[in-house]
């Protein structure tokens, strides 16, 4: 990235490793740099990996779903919340990697073959994402083509893999299945031969929130650093950030690739969590979801798509168990209420009056 | 010999089919689009509303051309109340309108799915079929053609030759200055966007007798009215006609060599080399050509 870039963040305060730490993870761009947040944030990571040891298998493995629609709801979060690219079609990069996570599985045995598998997925989304990307923003065009081409390219994969239902379409021993879908999908194994841990359950569970916390840190350097600052000054006025000399195109073709990558990641953990993938992760129902959750958690920050796709997939959840065939309406009514009423998310607006909410709980310095 | 005349019609009709549904698909997208810069996401639920609204008014016992008429001004008002509580509020947020517009689309699917079930009767298509050779195809369908050419002179009339037109443009072109010279910019947004309902509205009522009639039909035009639009570019008659002519070709010869669902996936291949090529779309070449001359 050529040039400096030049921010309100004092970076001269940094002495000793954990300032070190601290300064690459903080910035402008991310919610909570502060003391309590950082206590707040180790609280939440300790709740998370001691919840498996309160509750049965059952509880801990449906919680680990939830967590693992998060990794689609960053994705979407980088590319649009910092980015300011709206893609439509995340589903797409997340169904294609779970749908290659079954054939190499199946095809390939053992722990070796998850593991290839996981490269492989999440390599062809990544890739898939690239040459998008290229004909898009090497084309030049502008946001609302890009929610169309990426929202109609889902579209097609769905009527794509829908079709597939022949014994044709096989690739070695795995079915494609049509929409009946993909099934005996192998759990995801890490290991050689006798020494691999089939990832499942519990352990599935707690592979989750280990990739999840790193890719939250993760991402959380790469928004505060100069990328970032890139990042946010596309999505902020793009003309002006190319004439400062920035190569936009590019940077957005890379973090189109990258949020691709992570959606993949998803479409990964997914598959293999439900041994199970079918044509409707492409479909007009799941396809809107993310944004969904990205836009009501708040867009423009991590911890916003976070806690807004686990609130949003949990209350969804709940709505089809309670509200059976209302669930869809009131999520479209959520959605509607929070675009026209808390256009930034509901994640910053806690964020912003969470001191006057301290205030005023008993013990707090009421005024 | 003898079966080439009958495959040059087979192609022949496939493409007006095509092209027909492509105009039709996308004539109420894109001028809401073209005028306003909104995309309506909630296009295909519209069209469900005219198709629902002719359905529901045929199934009534009353005439088919009455029904159809029913089904159009209903999503014309059905619009228009959408307009005035929803989209005013977004003028400027485009991409907060596409994701308001999402939300709208969820609740309608879902919301005529709890009211009316999961189907309605089915109207069954009029007017039988035309024969020739070994093959047939459905009169009405191809009659859809003409009525797509129909509905494009219509529009071509509007924005050429009544005031309204001229202010349309005028609020296209510079919306600051029409202002300023008395249009009154918020009501030409509230008629273009009744009118783009108005066609969706008469997409839905046109294709009630052809199609299956479940709440989320309006998904089956979606991938068609978004690819016309794309590659038509922001002029909304240049741009649906030509986008409905290479596009409706590439659909109708790739459909006729190896199925349906080729001609889907060519015409979306077509669409991605097209923006590649032409980030303009159409409106763009037509631009460049009309710029040189």
């Amino acid at each position: 990235m050529a040039g400096e870039t030049t921010t309100g963040v004092d970076r001269s305060t940094a002495d000793g490793r954990l300032a070190g730490v601290r300064d690459a993870l903080e910035g402008p761009n991310t919610l909570g740099n502060s003391r309590a947040f950082w206590a707040g944030f180790v609280a939440i990571v300790a709740a998370l990996l001691a919840y498996p040891m309160m509750r049965s298998t059952y509880y801990v493995s449906n919680t680990a779903f939830l967590l693992t629609s998060a990794f689609l709801g960053l994705s979407l979060c980088l590319i649009w919340g910092y980015a300011g690219i709206f893609s439509f079609g995340q589903v797409a990069f997340y169904g294609i990697a779970g749908y290659a996570f079954g054939v190499v599985g199946i095809n390939v045995a053992g722990p070796l073959g998850t593991m290839l598998g996981l490269v492989i997925s999440v390599a062809l989304a990544a890739a898939f994402a690239f040459v998008l990307g290229y004909f898009m923003f090497y084309g030049g065009i502008s946001d609302v083509y890009v929610a169309i081409i990426t929202l109609a390219v889902a579209l097609v994969l769905n009527t794509f893999f829908g079709q597939t239902s022949g014994d044709e379409w096989s690739i070695g021993d795995a079915p494609l299945g049509g929409f009946n879908g993909m099934t005996d999908i192998p759990n995801l194994a890490i290991g050689v031969g006798d020494a691999a841990v089939v990832v499942e359950d519990v352990a599935f569970y707690y592979f989750i929130v280990l990739t999840l916390l790193v890719t939250y840190l993760g991402l959380r350097v790469l928004v505060n650093s100069d990328i970032g600052y890139v990042l946010v000054a596309i999505r902020e006025n793009e003309a002006r950030t190319e004439l400062l000399g920035y190569d936009t195109k590019r940077v957005k073709l890379g973090v189109f690739t990258l949020g691709g990558a992570l959606a993949g990641f998803g479409g990964v953990v997914y598959a293999s969590w439900g041994n199970y993938i079918d044509p409707t992760v492409f479909g007009l129902t799941f396809a809107p979801l993310p944004i969904i959750w990205v836009a009501t958690g708040g867009r423009k920050w991590l911890s916003g798509a976070i806690i807004g796709t686990f609130v949003i997939t949990y209350v969804s959840q709940q709505l089809s168990v309670l509200g059976g065939q209302f669930s869809m309406i009131i999520l479209g009514s959520i959605l509607l209420i929070v675009i026209l009423v808390l256009p930034e998310g509901f994640v910053p607006q806690i964020h912003a009056r969470l001191p006057w909410l301290l205030d005023r709980l008993p013990g707090g310095e009421s005024r | 010999m003898a079966s080439v005349l009958p495959q040059a019609l087979n192609l022949l009709f496939q493409f007006l089919d095509s092209f027909a549904f492509l105009v039709l698909s996308a004539i109420g997208l894109a001028i809401i689009f073209g005028m306003m810069g909104v995309i309506n996401l909630a296009h295909g639920e519209f069209i469900t509303v005219g198709a629902y609204g002719t359905a529901l008014s045929f199934n009534a016992g009353i005439p088919l051309p009455l029904s159809m008429l029913f089904g159009v001004v209903l999503t014309t008002v059905f619009g228009v109340i959408v307009e005035l509580t929803i989209i005013r509020r977004l003028y400027g947020r485009l991409l907060d309108s596409m994701v308001a517009t999402w939300g709208i689309s969820l609740i309608m699917i879902q919301g005529l799915r709890v009211v009316f079930g999961s189907s309605l009767d089915s109207i069954g298509t009029p007017l039988g079929t035309i024969r020739y050779g070994g093959f047939s195809y459905s009169t009405y369908r191809v009659s859809l053609a003409a009525a797509s050419v129909a509905l494009l002179g219509v529009l071509y009339w509007l924005f050429t030759s009544t005031q309204f037109g001229t202010r349309a443009r005028a609020t296209i072109q510079d919306e600051e200055m029409s202002r300023a010279l008395g249009v009154d910019t918020n009501r030409m947004y509230l008629f273009t966007f009744g009118i783009g309902s108005a066609l969706a509205g008469l997409t839905g009522a046109l294709y009630a007798p052809t199609i299956t009639l479940v709440p989320g039909l309006g998904s089956s035009f979606l991938v068609e009215a978004f690819v016309a639009v794309v590659v038509g570019g922001a002029s909304v008659l240049v741009g649906t006609v030509g986008a409905g002519a290479l596009l409706g070709g590439v659909n109708a010869l790739f459909s006729n060599l190896f199925g349906t669902f080729f001609g889907q996936i060519a015409m979306l291949l077509t669409t991605i080399l097209v923006i590649r090529i032409l980030p303009q779309g159409i409106t763009g070449l037509v631009d460049r050509i009309g710029g040189e001359a």
